[in-house]
């Protein structure tokens, strides 16, 4: 069963410029208790998908057509106050940046209060809670925790924190955005596995957006890979790391530094730059940058699906 | 937190004691001899002889500065020329009148500001946020005598519905306060245009800030993100502000008194610069220079109070 299914979003932005597709037919699915991994560069669509999702687009965007569904329920539909009684309950979220990411005026504490205010449990049951939840990712000294400041914390903390705030009304859908970028690497493996350990004990599942392939390969268990405001390509993450079918996912996986297998001042690159979102023609969106371009690239590609693996290039066609 | 509120206390007694060395210098290079302003122009040099030595002008000046600093310091500075009574007694009569007037004005101003401020930032580009925009704007230019004087022509002398002068019966609590409705308003009435251009401006800044993103994403209520996650960070320029703000209050306070004709120490030093009473003129100065660094002084606590980062740098 799927927690959340995605099917041909579409997002616009009115701009000065006329109008920007910052999402065009974006399909995917989070099962149950699995998590999803979402992979591109910057600009490729990945916080428009995640606020299309949490129903907090700026105030020019709009979902043009397509569907989310939730647990069944199309988000879509709803209104702005159905929505805020699905957020922080049944779907929540850890932000990117662990430093602006806590109220810096009001205590830990408070703030695991305020998260709590649907709930009816007394004051002292809540802050039992926030303590419990505190200690399940492992804040030292849980009770002067609560009464103390974001800023008094450390950054690797902070995140704690937060992953602590979004996982304590145990919701069905944790969706981390970029959770580990800011942090170094050592505290990355740390906080990757703190994210697998609650993911398990509370059974959720999870979309993870990162472009750290190194992570995503480790944590993940599906992949999706989008450029440009579309899905190019989408399978289980062994699927995508070893038998990758969209040539953007190719050239993707080449750039990833780690997987360089001698040393070099000269990192691999794609060549090219995303395209502008406002001059978009009929084509493969990735073909201005492709390395096996055809003619028949500037007509729209098929979808192509293998075992469950699915790309969007003619290059499959043949 | 005390750490710090010594060591601002420290500065705040260099600052005054900075002041007292400019007054001092100030009063000793204005022409003509104290003495004889003192004693007007039928005396004998005798007589402004003795006066002199009387007055300690006779000794060397580091001397004067140093009886000057000493005497300021204890409360003592010396008496006002007219009715020779002590100037420290004749400020302190009056300073509950106009500490009442600035007091006034920030309520106008912070109960007005705020909440435009706030309001205007909720539907920024609106046709509200323009008009109050522009209302503010226009209440910022509009010097504070100017609006002294409408406020007295529109709502005391044409539609009688306040007094337009005096301070109101002493003991009357409320006849004092419908008394000060009307020049509060003229010294507060620009600072509600500052306040509600600063609060707008700072609120928009905190409502783009990645925790307020958060606080949307956990679903809490739009109210509570508004007023306790949004204004309580965005108020803390303004708090800074309004210490600042408090000089400029007090200076539009000797315009308010005079076309009032409230009692007051703005009137006092008006009215003691006109009878040349420098000794009148230089302790109320004094005066008003102790209240401005003492109102900074509580506002930088206020924010110490209000932000948990200051404070902990404290």
């Amino acid at each position: 069963m799927n927690i959340l299914e995605i099917q041909n979003l579409n997002v616009t932005f009115d701009t000065e410029d006329g109008q920007l597709r910052a999402l065009r037919d974006v399909s995917f699915n989070v099962p149950e208790h699995r998590i999803v991994g979402i992979v591109g560069e910057s600009g490729c669509g990945k916080s428009t998908l995640i606020n299309s999702i949490l129903g907090l687009l700026a105030d020019n965007g709009q979902v043009e057509k397509g569907k989310i569904l939730f647990e069944g329920q199309n988000l879509t539909e709803l209104n702005s106050s159905q929505l805020r009684e699905l957020r922080g309950v049944r779907i929540s979220t850890v932000f990117q940046d662990p430093m602006g990411a806590l109220n810096p005026v009001i205590s830990v504490g408070t703030q695991m209060l305020h998260i709590q205010y649907r709930s009816s449990l007394s004051k002292s049951e809540k802050l039992d809670n926030a303590a419990e939840m505190l200690r399940r990712v492992r804040i030292p000294d849980r009770e002067s925790a609560l009464t103390r400041y974001p800023h008094e914390f450390s950054g690797g903390m902070k995140q704690r924190i937060a992953i602590a705030m979004a996982m304590m009304m145990e919701p069905a859908l944790l969706i981390a955005d970029e959770p580990t970028t800011a942090l170094d690497a050592t505290l990355e493996v740390a906080t990757i596995e703190l994210l697998q350990d609650l993911q398990q004990q509370i059974g959720c599942s999870v979309l993870f957006i990162s472009h750290h392939l190194g992570v995503i390969a480790e944590l993940c268990d599906d992949v999706v890979v989008m450029y440009a405001g579309e899905v190019v390509e989408r399978g289980t993450t062994r699927q995508i790391f070893y038998r990758p079918m969209h040539p953007y996912t190719e050239r993707l996986l080449q750039c990833d530094p780690a997987g360089q297998s001698e040393r070099t001042r000269h990192l691999p690159t794609i060549p090219g730059e995303i395209p502008d979102l406002r001059l978009r023609t009929p084509g493969c969106i990735f073909a201005a940058r492709c390395h096996c371009r055809e003619d028949i690239c500037d007509s729209t590609p098929p979808e192509v699906e293998i075992e469950g693996q699915s790309a969007r290039c003619h290059r499959l066609v043949a | 937190m005390l750490n710090y509120s010594v060591k601002r206390l420290g500065l705040a007694v260099i600052i005054v004691s900075v002041v007292m060395l400019l007054l001092f210098t100030m009063i000793y290079l204005i022409p003509g001899d104290p003495a004889a302003v003192a004693l007007g122009p039928r005396a004998t040099d005798a007589m402004r002889e003795a006066l002199r030595v009387k007055m300690g002008l006779d000794q060397p000046i580091w001397i004067q500065f140093w009886n000057f600093f000493i005497n300021a310091w204890q409360g003592d500075l010396g008496n006002e020329v007219l009715s020779d009574r002590p100037v420290t007694d004749v400020v302190l009569e009056q300073l509950p009148f106009t500490l009442a007037l600035i007091a006034g004005g920030m309520i106008w101003s912070i109960a007005l500001g705020i909440p435009l401020g706030c309001w205007t930032a909720i539907q920024p580009g609106g046709i509200v946020d323009r008009i109050i925009g522009i209302l503010s704007v226009g209440v910022i230019a509009v010097p504070s005598f100017v609006i002294a004087i409408y406020a007295l022509l529109i709502f005391a002398v044409s539609l009688r519905w306040l007094p337009a002068i005096g301070a109101g019966d002493s003991g009357d609590i409320i006849d004092q306060i419908i008394h000060l409705i009307l020049p509060s308003l003229a010294v507060g009435l620009g600072w509600v245009g500052y306040l509600a251009r600063l609060v707008r401006a700072s609120m928009l800044e905190v409502l783009e800030a990645s925790h307020i993103r958060t606080a949307r994403a956990f679903g809490l209520p739009e109210r509570l993100i508004t007023y306790r996650y949004a204004l309580t960070i965005a108020i803390l320029p303004t708090v800074t502000l309004l210490g600042v703000g408090i000089g400029q209050m007090l200076s539009s306070a000797v315009f308010a008194e005079i076309v009032f004709a409230r009692p007051g120490v703005g009137k006092l030093v008006y009215d003691a610069i006109l009878t040349r009473n420098y000794p009148l003129v230089s302790g109320a100065v004094l005066v008003t220079t102790v209240l401005f660094i003492a109102i900074n002084l509580i506002a930088d606590l206020v924010v110490g109070v209000l932000d948990p980062r200051v404070r902990s740098r404290l």
